[in-house]
């Protein structure tokens, strides 16, 4: 039992397992289908919150552009089910039968040859990964190469996301346009539109994204992760030391793309369409909210800050209709100005020692932790702690 | 068709009673004459939020972000509808409760916002969406979850739901006839076709080339298309004055719209000089681009607010006293506000709320309070009605040149123009 | 098509490629400057333009219902005012945000995100959700026709002008004025300019209220070309961040170059191209040019 406790509180699993608790039991037993469906849709922009915590908190670097591989992981996915949803026999109505609705509507007479990979499931799976991870590693390995970073790396990713957007509106005919691909059905012939159907994939989403989280957390303790941690503060000493520091940023990014994109193809399956209003400048500053406001140093305060927005958004555009902007945007601007570590932050700074406290008043022996100083707070001294702050991060 | 437009007695009295309770007591019998009576657990056996007292609806538009420009126009419309519709007793004795909820011009939030209203809060009915996306966004959720959906925006066809009544014109009714009124009055043979890069622009566009080219024995000069937020068309311009068409047709939305007929001005491509029909301008849009520059040009619509019957003065002076004497009236704005009115009528004659009875007793329905005239849904869920051409003046208004003389029958898959 | 007529439409569309440069070049200078010289990325500078809008639009009403005589008069005086407004705005907004975060240059992208949300929904309900359209002076509308088939607009040479101007100001103010000194000065080196006894905070706040301004000038203009609206602003925001990327953030000129980059190759591919395909060929050019030299055009010269 002792051995249990302490394997969760050296790694700071114990968060872990609450979170679990609450995503595969709380919340199954407390909502009811349609809510539970919205907060899989909710989880799905957690892979991308979780990817922005290694890639932001852990590597420094800030992407602006997650929503690009949150979309062509979607967009894989979405491929793969939309030509099953247009055999020949439903789309009959169509001057070419047999081809998505999409393409009929804009003059295409035959399916694209890029397409045609996208009928097997297997190779529409590898895809989801692949190709946000292939164009992660193309559009970093260039910029870190030449120690592009900060703030200009932000905006460039900006743009990344700016150009696939007109890409994929622009070329309508292959993509769906404006309207994405809508209307898409079955999995391999499984209905994912009933409940049941709804049920599993919250199971499954869910699954995937404490994976996600276990398999961060272990890189965040493996000695990668104090690279990467010493690489955000003081990169130049880590490369005298001989490291190569881009390869590392390129990692992360590349990390980070992957589980946005594994995150897509859960929202495509759950939500059943995929659309350009993912891509774009917009929701990718979004995601970077809901890391920012759960605590960019922690992966569980990421989902945390990711279900919180979300509820905030639906909650307030329901109930103060006219009002929910202001309150998103002080919900924001105040999250940045006062709590700077997210709730994950304020957690550490203020819960953990209130209960260290109490703890401390019933049993003296035992002296209060001191809060680990999370964040961008101290980064001179974190050097000589660095592996005392990794663990001192919480999960 | 219930008896109660019937029993609407000429122009003073049918203002007053749109106008809402002030005509209330007169019409207190037949109120109480059909419908309060039937128990809730007849006129709703799927389960829909109803009372005995109250039928709930769902509005869906966005309220904010590029498209509350345009959409704010339908939820005016629709709100002013049901609230017309609840000072005369409302339908089958019950009063219409509005859930208003936001799409926030974000596709994924309509999907999301519109199975809460199906799922959470079973509204009997929905009135909402503006854009294709938004509509196609939902239409799986719809059909799958067995909601009714009245839509008011013009479209492209290529699309026809159990789910969705289409109050708008889908794309042949508001094309094929303005191109042969621009043929017959104004000689257009040449034509430059300009969209914003997107469905309702392009399908647009491929009917009126097919018209143009296989019927019209026209020629097309020129085919363009700029992507969404475009704001900059000298380039454009300097190629339709390389082409020299007798009439450009021009299918631009949004803040590129504005930026269009700007920068058209500026190159002195006036109404004067040039024939330009729009299918994309109507009063609200003339807001933002403003009467001096857009002044001489035609748009073709099935509505304006200046169209002159009985109908449209009733309508007009009721949506300017609840919205301000500096409301403007648009063509979708309009067919909005038909939404709630064929629901009433289709609910009436159904003598039911389920969807599967309304949606049965919706083809066939007429309005003859419409503010257009008249209308009637068809089979295929669209609706007759006429096509008008009007030429947009220099303060701001649109005048109406043109009127088809029949209704013209929506076909959402037009044979020969595929 | 005869000789004139070639000629003709190679002049205007020579015209089309300044005036889409001058409307570049006039959103991105703003951005710029408080970039380049600040690290701060401002999301709210489309909001901030459409400041400078309805501003405009504004004086319009005013003008029309107290002193119509005053119409062909007002624009200068409200340009000049739309400055002054987001200016100021601009200034209190560096007082209440922007300076707590100087230390997180990151973070206050987040915060002038948020910041844009709320003053999108401020225009909303301050001026409805519809779009406005100011009423402008006769002498700004129509064309200028020096020749039988030869228009240039009006509206874009008066863009064109007001950019010459408002770049000239900021480029002599940078390089010839104490202010341009000091924001130099605290560019190269934020400690020693402290040293020296430059106040660096009122440097920073005047520089970030200056890039606002210069905003709200460029909205003010774009009301002759473009839409106002509460979400008139994001119309531009994203061609503004690209001129700026591409240009390499770091140096007035690179913008300069780097709009006149983009809005040739946009122009002139507009003319052969379909309006979307030109989009499409300019932005990729852009990644290309960007993944060979992803610092942009015109980096800053450090050891790295």
């Amino acid at each position: 039992m002792n051995a249990i406790k302490n394997w969760l509180m050296r790694g700071g699993y114990g968060s872990f397992v609450i979170l679990a608790l609450i995503l595969v039991v709380v919340f199954p037993l407390a909502m009811d289908i349609f809510r539970l469906n919205l907060v899989g849709k909710y989880l799905t922009y957690g892979f991308v919150a979780i990817g922005l915590v290694m890639l932001w908190g852990y590597g420094g670097v800030l992407s602006l552009g997650q929503g690009v591989f949150f979309g062509l992981g979607g967009y894989a996915m979405a491929m793969f089910l939309k030509l099953e949803a247009s055999d020949p026999e439903s789309t009959k109505i169509q001057s070419t039968p047999g081809i998505p609705d999409f393409m009929d509507w804009n003059q295409l007479t035959a399916l694209p040859l890029w397409w045609e990979p996208f009928k097997s499931l297997p190779f529409a799976l590898f895809a989801v990964v692949a190709v946000p991870v292939l164009l992660a590693f193309v559009v970093s390995f260039a910029m870190f190469k030449r120690r592009v970073g900060g703030v200009y790396f932000a905006i460039i990713t900006q743009a990344v996301a700016l150009i696939l957007t007109v890409l994929i509106i622009g070329q309508q005919g292959y993509t769906g346009g404006v309207n994405g691909m809508t209307d898409l059905k079955t999995l391999l012939g499984w209905d994912i539109r009933t409940d049941g159907a709804k049920y599993v994939l919250y199971f499954v989403n869910a699954g995937l994204l404490l994976g996600a989280i276990l398999l961060c957390r272990w890189i965040q303790l493996s000695k990668l992760g104090t690279l990467l941690l010493a690489m955000r503060d003081k990169e130049d000493r880590v490369r005298f030391s001989g490291y190569d520091v881009s390869m590392f940023k390129v990692f992360a990014f590349c990390l980070a793309a992957g589980l946005s994109a594994i995150g897509g193809a859960m929202f495509t399956l759950q939500v059943g369409f995929m659309s350009p209003s993912f891509v774009g400048i917009v929701p990718s500053i979004e995601m970077v909210i809901f890391a920012a406001i759960g605590g960019r140093m922690s992966l569980v305060g990421a989902v945390y800050g990711t279900l919180l927005v979300n509820f905030g958004k639906t909650y307030f555009s329901e109930s103060f209709p006219d009002l929910w902007l202001f309150l998103m945007a002080a919900l924001f601007i105040g999250v940045v100005m006062a709590f700077p570590n997210g709730l994950a932050g304020l957690y550490e700074s203020h819960v953990k020692p209130w209960l260290a406290r109490r703890r401390s008043a019933g049993a003296p022996a035992t002296l209060p932790v001191p809060p680990a100083p999370a964040g961008h707070a101290a980064p001179v001294k974190a050097e000589p702690a660095l592996s005392a702050r990794v663990s001192g991060q919480t999960a | 068709m219930s008896s109660k437009y019937d029993n609407v007695p000429l122009s003073p009295e049918r203002r007053r009673l749109l106008q809402g309770l002030a005509a209330l007591p007169l019409f207190g019998v037949s109120k109480l004459g059909f419908g309060a009576s039937l128990p809730t657990a007849q006129v709703n056996t799927t389960g829909l939020a109803i009372t005995d007292t109250e039928v709930t609806v769902g509005q869906l538009h966005s309220a904010t972000g590029t498209m509350a420009i345009s959409e704010t126009g339908s939820i005016q419309a629709e709100q002013l509808a049901i609230d017309q519709i609840n000072a005369l007793g409302g339908i089958l004795g019950r009063k219409i409760k509005v859930i208003k909820e936001d799409g926030a011009s974000d596709w994924p939030t309509f999907a999301e916002k519109s199975r809460k209203l199906l799922v959470n809060d079973k509204v009997a009915t929905v009135f909402g969406c503006w854009t294709s996306a938004s509509r196609k966004a939902v239409l799986p959720i719809f059909e799958k979850e067995n909601g009714l959906l009245y839509y008011p925006t013009f479209y492209e066809g290529l699309e026809q739901s159990k789910n969705v009544i289409y109050t708008g014109q889908e794309a042949t009714q508001q094309i094929i006839w303005g191109l042969d009124w621009a043929q017959k009055e104004k000689g257009a043979k040449k034509f430059f076709l300009v969209g914003s890069d997107y469905i309702w622009p392009r399908t647009s566009m491929k009917i009126a080339r097919k018209h143009i080219e296989n019927f019209q024995k026209g020629r097309v000069v020129g085919e363009e298309y700029y992507p969404l937020g475009n704001t900059n068309f000298n380039s454009l311009i300097n190629k339709i004055k390389v082409a020299k068409p007798d009439c450009i047709f021009a299918a631009v939305v949004g803040g590129s719209n504005v930026a269009f007929y700007k920068q058209l001005k500026a190159a002195g491509i006036t109404g004067a000089k040039q024939f330009l029909l729009t299918l994309s301008v109507t009063e609200d849009e003339m807001l933002g681009i403003g009467g001096e520059n857009f002044a001489g040009f035609y748009s073709s619509m099935k509505y304006f607010q200046s169209l002159d019957n009985e109908n449209n003065k009733v309508f007009v002076e009721s949506f300017k006293k609840a919205y301000g004497p500096k409301a403007v009236i648009g063509d979708v704005t309009q067919a909005a506000y038909l939404g709630p009115w064929l629901w009433k009528a289709a609910v009436e004659k159904a003598g039911s709320f389920d969807v599967d009875k309304v949606v049965a007793a919706s083809p066939g329905i007429e309005l003859k309070t419409a503010p257009e005239g008249y209308v009637k849904v068809h089979d295929n869920h669209h609706l007759y009605s006429k096509a008008r051409i009007a030429q947009g003046q220099a303060d701001g208004t649109f005048t109406v040149v043109a009127e088809s003389s029949d209704l013209i029958v929506p076909d959402p898959f037009p044979k020969g123009y595929q | 098509m005869s000789f004139d007529e070639i000629y003709n439409i190679t002049l205007m569309q020579g015209f089309a490629g300044l005036s889409l440069f001058a409307v570049l070049l006039l959103m991105g200078l703003g951005l710029a400057i408080i970039f380049g010289q600040m690290g701060v990325i401002n999301m709210a500078h489309g909001e901030f333009m459409t400041i400078g809008a309805y501003t405009i639009f504004l004086f319009s009403s005013l003008t029309e219902s107290l002193a119509p005589g005053l119409v062909q008069a007002y624009f200068p005086f409200a340009i000049v005012c739309a400055f002054l407004v987001a200016f100021g705005i601009g200034w209190l907004t560096e007082w209440a945000l922007i300076r707590h975060l100087y230390k997180r240059p990151l973070d206050t992208l987040l915060a002038t995100w948020g910041l844009s949300l709320g003053m999108q929904q401020v225009f909303r309900s301050t001026f409805g959700p519809k779009e406005v359209s100011p009423t402008l002076p006769d002498w700004l509308m129509g064309s200028w026709s020096p020749a039988e088939g030869l228009d240039i607009p009006i509206n874009g040479m008066f863009v064109l002008a007001l950019t010459v101007v408002v770049t000239g100001s900021v480029l002599i103010a940078l390089y010839r004025s104490r202010w341009g000194l000091r924001v130099r000065a605290t560019v190269s080196n934020r400690a020693m300019a402290n040293a020296t006894g430059i106040n660096t905070r009122r440097t920073d706040r005047l520089t970030f209220a200056i890039g606002c301004g210069i905003a709200g000038v460029a909205g003010a203009a774009f009301t002759t070309i473009g839409s106002t609206g509460p979400t008139s602003g994001s119309l531009y925001i994203v061609d503004a961040f690209l001129v700026v990327t591409f240009g390499g953030a770091a140096s007035l000129w690179g913008t300069v170059v780097s709009a006149f980059g983009i809005a040739q190759t946009q122009s002139i591919s507009e003319f052969f191209l379909s309006g979307s395909m030109a989009k499409v060929l300019t932005l990729l050019l852009i990644v290309t040019i960007l993944m060979m030299r992803p610092q942009g055009l015109f980096a800053a010269k450090v050891r790295r």
